[in-house]
């Protein structure tokens, strides 16, 4: 019963209690651990980390063990953890251009430098439901060929080369990285505040707000330059000793949408750039990303504003799925105080209605 | 894996330290909301993160905390709030309105009279009282920049042209040191007149929409109205069914299948004590009791 409500200190331990047993499942089956979520459902992990906002396998993987799978859930615990850290700095810029590929794929390209690497993919998998699996067993191990030395540049960078693609803004070393869990945001906000956003946007968010704009909402006529999945090292300059020390290596995605150009009258005509990034194998989160970056330069671009992809202010206040749920949710509390008026001035409408529309009713009748 | 260690009251000193400075520019320009860099908190968006952080920065180990949500104290998110800070400040926790030296509340103003050296921190979900008239951060702030409050006037104005009243029966507007147009969170209107000329602090916390917003003691509130149809307090009809107040802001309980109600105060600490003192309603006891779980 619901008017539990009002009194409910040990409904609410019992209910935590119960949750707790719920999560657990049937005790004859064998507890999850850590490791065989951070291993077998590694890409929810990816999602968990990268909208979490925290790089740490082994907490996103707890997070998802203790949220019973929901991700959301998960990506909201991970953010609560998140947020109690102390700051030390920033890192370097990561180097995309130096990843240590694992996939690497480029549409507008038949063949780059480096060359086209599939990697681990879903993709021209057929969407049959493999019996043997429900099995178990160890899969085929993976095919291996000699590592090449080869560099793979930026599909960006060859355009860029040519200047065929606008050239991508250089960092501002000296200015501080924008950055919206710190500070307040406000509109209309830097491109670095919006890619932050879009990074710890929600994936169906921004999913449904890319394929908008393929189907006309602020259609920006995109190419999948290139995506790239692999490792990179990060870098922190710590202040005592001067220099950028490395301090270990992390899986990133990459992916830079090539769309339509721009020009001017004193400007030859080139390519634009959407972005995408992301921790972990999310590809499709950083392709929506790319396209709604994209989509968000508009006013930069000198485009109409005419979709709700291209509407900073809209995009970036509901971009954040924690921030979503909560309010959302939120309708479970109780509201019988402010429903309590409502009731009250609805009745005293109702009443002076039926008082006014007393004689008219006879008329209605008649008709 | 890292075990985490939290701070007196949860955040950290930094954080506290921003959470403050909002709050005192908040103080300095009563009604105005002043952005501030909002955390995520270990509850839920929309569930009063923003009274909690202000709540968070303001609690000293000699507070005395008390919650309350829907004007009660036992209601199951007020309980989960009082133990949050039980928990991660230690600090003593009370349901006695005149005990508590801060009181966080959700939709409502406690009956009893608040006094001076006492904070009431509201927890607010939209703190824009503009929001509904005009979706935009950037239109809404150049609005109040301009103390352009035409809108809410006018839709006003169209309640009264098409109900024959306001009909808006909570987060009822206010006007704050006769500049700000302000929200009040979603209390009943029937709060508002207590906001005004209040001795007591009163803080607003916004925490998904990142706002703090304040009314300093002794500052004028007034709810927007017209010349001739005045702002006039919710007035029920019946006294509370167990300590019978007349002048309370009443819950209505449905007792049984057939539609049968009772009213009783929304206000659990103002209805113990008024029976506590002898006050007696129609009925003896509260129609719903907690089940017992074992």
């Amino acid at each position: 019963m619901y008017v539990a409500v009002k009194g409910g200190e040990r409904a609410i331990e019992n209910a935590h209690r119960l949750l707790a047993h719920e999560r657990r499942g049937d005790r004859d089956v064998p507890e999850l651990s850590l490791s065989q979520i951070s291993e077998q459902l590694g890409l929810a992990v990816d999602r968990v980390m990268s909208e979490g906002s925290l790089y740490d396998r082994e907490l996103a993987a707890l997070a998802i063990k203790q949220a019973r799978g929901d991700l959301i859930e998960a990506i909201f615990l991970v953010r609560a953890f998140r947020a109690t850290l102390p700051r030390f700095g920033t890192t370097e810029p990561v180097d995309t251009g130096a990843m240590r590929v694992q996939r690497r794929v480029s549409s507008t390209f038949k063949d780059i430098p480096g060359g086209q690497v599939l990697g681990p993919t879903f993709d021209y998998t057929h969407r049959l439901l493999d019996p043997g699996l429900a099995q178990g067993g160890d899969p085929e191990a993976p095919a291996l060929a000699e590592t090449s030395d080869v560099p793979m540049p930026r599909v960006t960078d060859i355009l860029g080369r040519d200047g065929l693609i606008e050239p991508s803004p250089a960092a501002e070393t000296d200015a501080p990285v924008g950055d919206l869990t710190r500070d307040p945001l406000s509109f209309p906000a830097g491109r670095d505040l919006r890619l932050q956003n879009l990074a710890r946007g929600d994936e169906g968010f921004l999913l449904a707000l890319g394929y908008s704009t393929q189907r006309g909402y602020g259609r920006n006529h995109p190419f999948a330059g290139e995506i790239r999945f692999g490792e990179v090292e990060v870098e922190f300059v710590a202040e005592e000793i001067g220099f950028a020390v490395p301090l270990g290596s992390i899986e990133l995605t990459e992916c830079q949408m090539v769309n339509q150009f721009k020009g001017s009258a004193t400007e030859p005509p080139c390519f634009t750039r959407g972005y995408g990034l992301a921790f972990g194998q999310s590809e499709r989160k950083t392709m929506s990303m790319a396209l709604v970056d994209r989509a968000l330069r508009a006013r930069e671009l000198g485009e109409d504003l005419i979709a709700p992809a291209q509407d900073e202010e809209f995009v970036m206040s509901h971009s954040d799925n924690v921030q979503a749920t909560g309010f959302v949710e939120h309708l479970k509390l109780p509201h019988y105080v402010d429903f309590q008026s409502e009731l009250g001035l609805l009745r005293k409408l109702r009443q002076e209605f039926a008082e006014a529309n007393a004689a008219p009713a006879l008329k209605e009748a008649a008709e | 894996m890292n075990a985490p260690t939290y701070n007196f009251a949860y955040l950290d000193e930094q954080t506290k330290r921003m959470i403050r400075r909002a709050i005192l520019k908040a103080i300095a320009i009563p009604g105005y909301q002043v952005p501030f860099a909002s955390r995520e908190m270990p509850m839920p968006y929309g569930w009063g993160t923003g009274g909690v952080q202000v709540t968070a920065a303001i609690l000293g180990p000699k507070d005395v905390l008390k919650v309350i949500d829907q004007g009660s104290d036992d209601t199951t998110n007020a309980i989960s709030i009082r133990k949050f800070f039980a928990k991660t400040a230690g600090v003593e926790t009370t349901t006695s309105t005149d005990a508590a030296t801060v009181i966080q509340t959700r939709h409502r103003i406690p009956e009893a009279p608040l006094r001076a050296g006492q904070v009431l921190v509201y927890q607010v979900p939209i703190p824009e009282p503009l929001r509904f008239l005009e979706p935009r951060e950037t239109e809404t702030r150049r609005m109040h920049a301009l103390a352009e409050y035409g809108l809410m006037h006018v839709k006003l104005y169209e309640d009264i042209a098409r109900f024959g009243h306001i009909a808006t029966s909570y987060a009822y507007p206010v006007k704050v040191n006769a500049r700000y147009v302000m929200d009040p969170s979603p209390t009943p209107k029937f709060d508002n007149p207590k906001m005004d000329n209040c001795p007591a602090l009163q803080l607003f916390g916004a925490g998904r929409e990142k706002r703090i917003y304040a009314i300093p003691p002794y500052t004028s509130v007034v709810s927007l109205d017209f010349e001739d149809h005045p702002f006039t307090r919710y007035k029920f009809d019946a006294p509370c069914a167990l300590c019978g107040a007349e002048d309370s802001y009443l819950d209505e309980i449905v007792t049984d299948n057939k539609g049968s109600r009772m009213f009783v105060c929304s206000d659990t600490d103002y209805c113990e004590g008024r029976q506590a003192a002898g006050h007696r309603g129609t009925e003896s006891v509260a129609p719903h009791k907690e089940a017992a779980h074992g």
